[in-house]
């Protein structure tokens, strides 16, 4: 018998973990107005992804995974949040 | 190493039973379903966990879908679970049943049996049981309130072995034994501890962040499907000698044993064995010995674990033997007859010939009652059969 896994069951060891960089995906990013953010954290709570990140003085968000989905500046209470073009 | 008088004796259903052998395995998580005939179970163990007991975390789902899936989840954490359900609790949660034993996870679960509607009725029987028996589960059917304590602590045994990482059944008819009381002796939690180690001592894949694992993965290309069904097929065959094994330690701490995956009564001299499954089997044991003293030689085979099938101890155990009776408390839709006489007609091949005669019985469906009458009629028409006269390889024993 010839077998691919090691385990017994459908398990796989994480220790070869593929990084994917979801950020790459994106058409469209979230920007910050600095000056009018309150500091609420609804954008953290909201983003399905977990990439908003604490800055001084307001939010942002991590690049690298962010999707471009939106949910973030249409929650916004304080509309500090626009979504910007990629290409633009 | 027997310890056997401080052992207490009571008087129990087999749901309390069922109760006393968990509180023994000592279970990190409990979810269960009420559903009749199981629901004292199930409060059972409530009641050992709130009087300080057990020191278990019993989560109560909406659902049996839920209790399953919840018990998917501690298990795959690393701890030792229980659950328990019957009837269309047990189709309810089909789904979450058939991911438990692709996933290899050492859930313990009790089916308190009873019928599937249509037509209606909230009665015993094994159809519920027997139709899951081909989702990749261990499968052990109980005769006796003693019985399903003692299989109980043993299916954990099995269960965890590094060998096995199965989940096993321990199927009992609702009612029958359910709810009938009986004589039971609990074992000490110092027998147990000796027979079953703590569930920390499992070295079995686990989710922690210490070795990160995926689990469940998805299987591409379907080689590695192939892969992990072949694998499980394998555990379950090993599951037939570990069963042997696990009885005989069973029997050197505990003083007395099961016979592993079938259990022979009489049969070793007998021209004519019948075979049962369940509760009907402590009545059959007084109808052969009645059926001895008026000379005939006639015994018993009783089995125990269905899934796997025994078809090595049943092959040793039915050498020789001219005739079988099987009794099935359940129905074969494709044939019109029970899933024992199908599954002992596929081994006669197997044995030398003279094949011996082999006759089904169906009896006690719907609740309804398996007398001495019924098998007593059971082995005289066998022995008609040896005999010459012509018997039909079917009898519904309670239509005719």
């Amino acid at each position: 018998m010839r077998f691919r896994s090691e385990y017994e069951g459908p398990w796989a060891s994480c220790s070869r973990r593929i990084d994917v960089k979801t950020g790459e995906w994106r058409f469209q990013r979230p920007v910050t107005k600095v000056g009018k953010c309150r500091e609420c954290g609804w954008c953290y709570i909201y983003c399905p992804s977990g990439c908003r990140k604490v800055e001084e003085g307001h939010f942002s968000a991590d690049l690298d995974y962010c999707k471009g989905c939106g949910v973030c500046a249409r929650f916004c209470p304080a509309r500090a949040i626009m979504m910007v073009r990629e290409e633009d | 190493m027997k310890t056997s008088e401080a052992r207490q004796v009571r008087v129990m259903e087999g749901n309390m039973a069922t109760a006393f052998g968990v509180l023994l395995s000592k279970p990190d998580v409990i979810s269960c379903f009420p559903i009749t005939p199981q629901t004292s179970l199930g409060e059972a163990l409530s009641r050992f966990v709130a009087d300080g007991l057990l020191d278990a975390e019993i989560i109560e789902p909406e659902g049996e879908n839920s209790a399953l899936s919840i018990l998917i989840g501690a298990s795959v954490a690393g701890g030792r679970t229980f659950t328990s359900t019957s009837s269309q609790g047990l189709s309810f949660m089909y789904d979450a049943y058939l991911f438990t034993a692709g996933n290899r996870l050492p859930i313990v679960m009790v089916i308190a049996m009873r019928e599937m509607p249509a037509p209606h009725g909230v009665i015993a029987g094994q159809q519920d049981a027997i139709l899951v028996k081909d989702a990749g589960w261990i499968q052990f059917y109980a005769e006796s309130c003693q019985e399903i304590l003692d299989s109980t602590i043993m299916a954990y045994r099995l269960a965890e072995d590094p060998e096995i990482l199965l989940p096993v059944n321990i199927c009992y008819e609702g009612f029958y034994l359910s709810y009938q009381s009986q004589r039971v002796e609990i074992p000490t939690q110092d027998e147990v501890d000796r027979f079953l180690a703590p569930i920390e001592n499992s070295e079995r894949l686990r989710l922690c962040l210490e070795n990160p694992m995926s689990f469940s993965s998805y299987t591409f290309p379907g080689e590695l499907y192939t892969e992990y069904r072949y694998k499980h097929c394998q555990a379950l065959q090993r599951a037939k000698e570990k069963c042997e094994q696990i009885d005989r330690e069973f029997e050197d701490i505990f003083g007395y044993g099961y016979g592993g995956q079938i259990e022979e009564y009489r049969s070793e001299d007998a021209d004519v064995v019948i075979v049962t499954m369940g509760s009907c089997t402590g009545t059959a044991r007084g109808v052969v010995d009645r059926k001895r003293d008026e000379g005939l030689k006639v015994g018993l085979i009783k089995i125990r674990m269905f899934r796997p099938f025994p078809s090595e101890r049943l092959i040793a155990a039915l050498k020789g033997k001219q005739a079988i009776g099987v009794i099935d408390r359940n129905v074969l839709y494709a044939s019109s007859c029970g899933h024992g006489f199908l599954e002992l007609k596929s081994l006669l091949h197997e044995l030398e010939p003279p094949t011996p005669l082999l006759i089904d019985f169906i009896a006690g469906l719907g609740g309804t009652d398996i007398t001495p009458q019924h098998l007593e009629r059971v082995i005289d028409t066998t022995y008609s059969a040896l005999d010459g006269q012509t018997v039909k390889p079917v009898t519904w024993l309670s239509l005719e």
